[in-house]
């Protein structure tokens, strides 16, 4: 059972999201060190699991990747910004809804970069 | 605030209260790390996914152009060993938050060695990648 430790109302979404985004990054880089490792030991099998990077799921992954990240590097300022200057949690609406303003306003031009390809652009 | 400690931070895990030194240690390099990343992870994605795309970076390619500069090397080093850390504390503060007892006496321990295997297996690729020919 999810025994959710965090319980504080207008901050749980953002909290859930931080989690679940920071478990899913944790399980790519286990990937990446190990594909780089490969990059060393067996490159022929690095540029196959390129061509799996590459590829249209691939690039759908990359995506949703890169929106792990971003999110979960966003909210981590916030986090940050919070605690240590608690004063600023009198502006956490603001800071909130600026966050996903950055989310879209960065996300949207990268995953048109990423995604591209597909339709060979 | 109302005078006294703050018990909890208002977004984020709460700064642990009380005697534990490697709670508080492990909570500051949380935040310590974290920001680093924001700019060294971020950097890195906008490098292989938007100003290169991943289907030329081949191996050959990473050791002829990215790993051909000693500086990109300790760049690449240092995120791998702070995304290493970041990304396993946070895995251990989930296990802390939903697994118990007996459980989590076994697990921490395999996830600290899990973690410190990847750094190295990741620094060994990163030190020991060939050079360019001349």
């Amino acid at each position: 059972m999810l025994k959710l430790s965090y319980r504080g109302g207008p901050g749980m979404l953002a909290w859930a999201f931080h989690r679940i985004s920071g478990v899913a990054i944790w399980a790519f880089v286990l990937l990446h060190v190990i594909d780089i490792w490969l990059s060393n030991v067996n490159p022929g099998l690095y540029n196959d699991v390129l061509t799996i990077y590459a590829s249209p799921g691939g690039r759908v992954g990359e995506t949703l990747l890169g929106a792990a990240l971003l999110y979960h590097a966003l909210n981590g300022l916030r986090i940050i910004v919070m605690d240590f200057w608690p004063s600023m949690t009198h502006y956490h609406r603001q800071i909130w809804l600026g966050s996903w303003v950055v989310f879209v306003v960065v996300g949207l031009p990268v995953a048109y970069v990423i995604l591209k390809p597909i339709w060979g652009g | 605030m109302t005078g006294g400690v703050r018990r909890y931070s208002p977004v984020g895990r709460p700064r642990p209260i009380g005697g534990d030194r490697l709670e508080l240690a492990v909570w500051y390099l949380m935040r310590f790390t974290g920001l680093a990343l924001f700019v060294l992870a971020l950097s890195h994605f906008i490098i292989t996914h938007v100003l290169f795309d991943p289907a030329n970076q081949t191996s050959t390619w990473i050791q002829d152009h990215r790993w051909a500069n000693d500086l990109w090397r300790y760049v690449d080093g240092s995120l791998l060993v702070l995304v290493v850390f970041h990304s396993f504390a946070g895995v251990r503060t989930v296990l802390q938050d939903y697994v118990g007892g007996r459980a989590r006496m076994v697990l921490i321990p395999i996830l600290v060695l899990a973690g410190i295997g990847l750094a190295a297996l990741g620094l060994w690729a990163v030190i020991t990648a060939p050079a360019p020919m001349p």
